[in-house]
């Protein structure tokens, strides 16, 4: 038996993105820097080498005219995948987005169909600040029209942007820098793992049990998954059986699987990098609000996220604004302080 | 046009300034960011070191910052870009504090919650972003500003030659022309927009010509010359400070480090830098300087040292300020309210 093959998440993305291309000629990329540089963050690495400039195509920062461009191909029958480097720079062409690419299905009555993918990078910590940092999935998964995946390893990286690139409707795709596996930037090795080097997909809406527990659920996406694990791996040391789910995709978003484990669980810890308000968090809170009657909570529903602020520059201040594994493990000793004074008496 | 030797010398100086300040900032930005201790496998570490995340320097860029401020006094309005510190050296923004900014500090411009993308200092007004094309509408504003409040002062939008294909570039350009309002345009063309070469993205050979489709002249400055900027940047801001309105004004210019450090430039050709600096701008004024018998060897080794100690100084001061309290990140979101005083007109 072979060793697994492992990838980064950003070689995953790109082989993913490749197998599609020789499969299917409707597909194709545009991009800042997605050709010779091969993205910024390494999403289109070797893919201009292996297609040419006509199916990875450069663009220039005119991202309402290229974003927009792909809504019209892909409604003529292409299936353009759009990168846009960082996704704090939608604010320069969002009317395209929640206007058009999100709505024309709709408002078509379902005759128009958009199979368009848009990748961009997200989170943070590494100091690049308040318009290089944000996560805005919940942005996203707010306006109706768009699905939002967001992977936290390689492996789903790959299967998820098959499904995306199949899929024909628009999909955001949104990859955290910080697990994308660069040469240099930091990132939690746990999300570079064995990926099949066949094509396969993973479908939306199914959340993934990365770890079993009995004592608490920490719900969590992207990057905040491989905190999540370290974090649960710590409190195991201390007794403290934590099950970790990854959502996958925010939308669709796998509600039954949140419920089964907190019926489980009865204690729930939402860990997130978006930020706190009306968001991600919030509607999590709200699907076990609205489920009360079938489960019985051991105690409040508890919440990580970025507690409404931009994101910070400085190193103390931004480490401070982003959960970080510490912060997951004393929530999680803080959601189950009950059971382990029940266990010491 | 007639250029005084105080104009000359001051644009001279300050582009030694310039230069060293970046030459200094790419040497202490290595600081940390390299092998053995960062992450096992890393060749670099962008989020380590002193000053942590993107680092755009502008070496090579300073005839641009200095041949247009030159021209501007505190109340005139700059507004620069992600790679700002030449414009904001030129407009007089205090070394110390906007070092102690990309330190991280509590003595920065934002208490080290903006970063080097991220520079306000009011007293001279001055401010950058880090969203390309986002230079130019704020711009207006505060031409528009000045026009309701009955003042002579101008603003300066610097912005790249990517940013030309930018929305935000067309619509800023009919509003000003539209209101005449006393705004500079300045494109600086590096000919890159990271790796994507200006004949890759743009319709037209130069930017300048797009003026006349808003109707307001535009200028075009061949040569990365201080001079020759000066030059055309004078009859602009006078223009404008006399009530004629805008223009547009494109100065072809030269990047000597990559997009940001770290950058592995696998896009340019391997000799173009070293190319670009056997005409570099700062030795040009000199000879210039030297050759009208306006500057001995003696005075531009003291100008030269005069101009290093400030920037010695800064990141002195920068290193001896400390740290912000974590829990400073949630200050500052809002503006506090004061009882409005201003006397009403």
């Amino acid at each position: 038996m072979s060793t697994p093959r492992i990838l980064t998440m950003a070689q995953a993305i790109s082989e993913g993105i490749a197998q599609e291309m020789s499969r299917d000629s409707a597909v194709f990329v545009m991009g800042e820097d997605v050709g010779s540089y091969g993205g910024i963050f390494g999403a289109t690495g070797g893919l201009l080498d292996k297609f040419g400039p006509e199916r990875i195509m450069d663009t220039p920062i005119s991202e309402t005219a290229f974003i927009g461009a792909a809504t019209g191909a892909a409604a003529a029958g292409m299936r353009p995948i759009v990168e846009l480097m960082f996704v704090d720079f939608f604010g320069v062409c969002m009317d395209q987005i929640y206007n058009h690419l999100a709505k024309n299905t709709y408002m078509s009555g379902g005759a128009v169909k958009l199979p368009v993918v848009l990748t961009t990078a997200i989170g943070g910590g590494y100091s690049d600040a308040a318009q290089h940092s944000q996560c805005l999935y919940g942005t996203f998964a707010h306006m109706p029209g768009i699905k939002v995946v967001v992977p936290s390893n390689a492996y789903d990286a790959k299967g998820l942007m098959i499904t995306a690139i199949r899929d024909d409707n628009p999909v955001m795709f949104m990859y955290h820098k910080g697990i994308m596996g660069l040469p240099w930037m930091a990132y939690l090795e746990g999300s570079s793992n064995a990926v099949p080097q066949e094509a396969y997909t993973i479908p939306f809406g199914q959340a993934k049990v990365m770890q079993e527990g009995s004592d608490l659920t920490i719900v969590s996406i992207s990057q905040m998954v491989q905190k999540a694990m370290l974090a649960a791996h710590e409190l195991q040391g201390q007794s403290i059986h934590a099950e970790v789910l990854d959502l996958r995709t925010l939308v669709p978003l796998d509600t039954q699987e949140i419920l089964k484990s907190v019926r489980k669980t009865g204690r729930l810890l939402i860990a997130d990098e978006d930020y706190l308000g009306f968001g991600l968090s919030g509607e999590i809170a709200a699907l076990i609000a609205e489920n009360l009657d079938s489960i019985v909570l051991k105690a409040p529903v508890m919440r990580l996220a970025v507690p409404n602020v931009p994101i910070p520059y400085s190193r103390p201040l931004e480490q401070f604004v982003i959960p970080q594994v510490h912060s997951i493990v004393q929530a999680a000793q803080a959601l189950t302080v009950g059971k382990m004074a029940q266990a010491r008496t | 046009m007639q250029i005084g030797k105080e104009k000359l010398l001051w644009m001279y100086q300050t582009m030694v300034e310039i230069r060293y300040y970046e030459e200094t900032m790419a040497a202490v930005y290595m600081e940390g960011k390299l092998p053995p201790n960062i992450q096992k496998g890393l060749a670099f570490d962008i989020g380590g070191g002193p000053v942590p995340g993107e680092m755009h320097l502008a070496a090579g860029q300073e005839p641009v910052a200095v041949g247009v401020c030159a021209h501007l006094c505190d109340h005139d309005t700059v507004v620069g870009t992600h790679r700002p510190h030449h414009f904001a050296i030129a407009k007089g923004v205090p070394l110390g504090p906007m070092t102690a900014e990309m330190f991280g500090k509590v003595g920065g411009l934002g208490k080290g919650k903006g970063g080097h993308m991220h520079l306000f200092d009011p007293a001279h007004n001055f401010s950058c972003s880090g969203i390309v094309g986002a230079s130019m509408p704020i711009a207006c504003g505060a031409a528009l500003a000045a026009k309701k409040m009955g003042k002579d002062y101008v603003a300066v939008a610097f912005f790249g030659e990517g940013a030309a294909n930018q929305g935000s570039f067309h619509e800023s350009l009919n509003l000003a022309a539209l209101w005449n309002l006393p705004v500079v345009f300045v494109c600086e063309d590096n000919q890159w927009a990271i790796s994507v070469p200006k004949n890759k993205a743009t319709s037209v050979p130069s930017v300048a010509v797009r003026a006349a489709g808003y109707g307001m002249p535009g200028v075009h400055v061949e040569h990365n010359d201080a001079v020759a900027v000066f030059e055309a940047a004078g009859p602009a801001i006078a223009r404008a400070r006399s009530g004629q309105g805008p223009t547009l004004i494109e100065v072809k210019t030269d990047r000597y480090f990559g997009h940001f450090q770290g950058d592995p430039e696998s896009y340019r050709p391997k000799d173009e830098v070293a190319t670009l600096r056997t005409k570099d701008p700062i030795g040009l004024l000199a000879q210039l300087l030297k050759a009208h018998h306006m500057m001995s060897d003696q005075e531009q080794a003291a100008l030269t040292a005069q101009a290093h100690q400030k920037v010695i100084g800064a990141f002195e001061f920068a290193r001896a300020s400390a740290y912000p309290q974590a829990q400073d990140a949630l200050a500052d979101v809002f503006a506090r309210n004061h009882a409005d005083t201003r006397e009403l007109v």
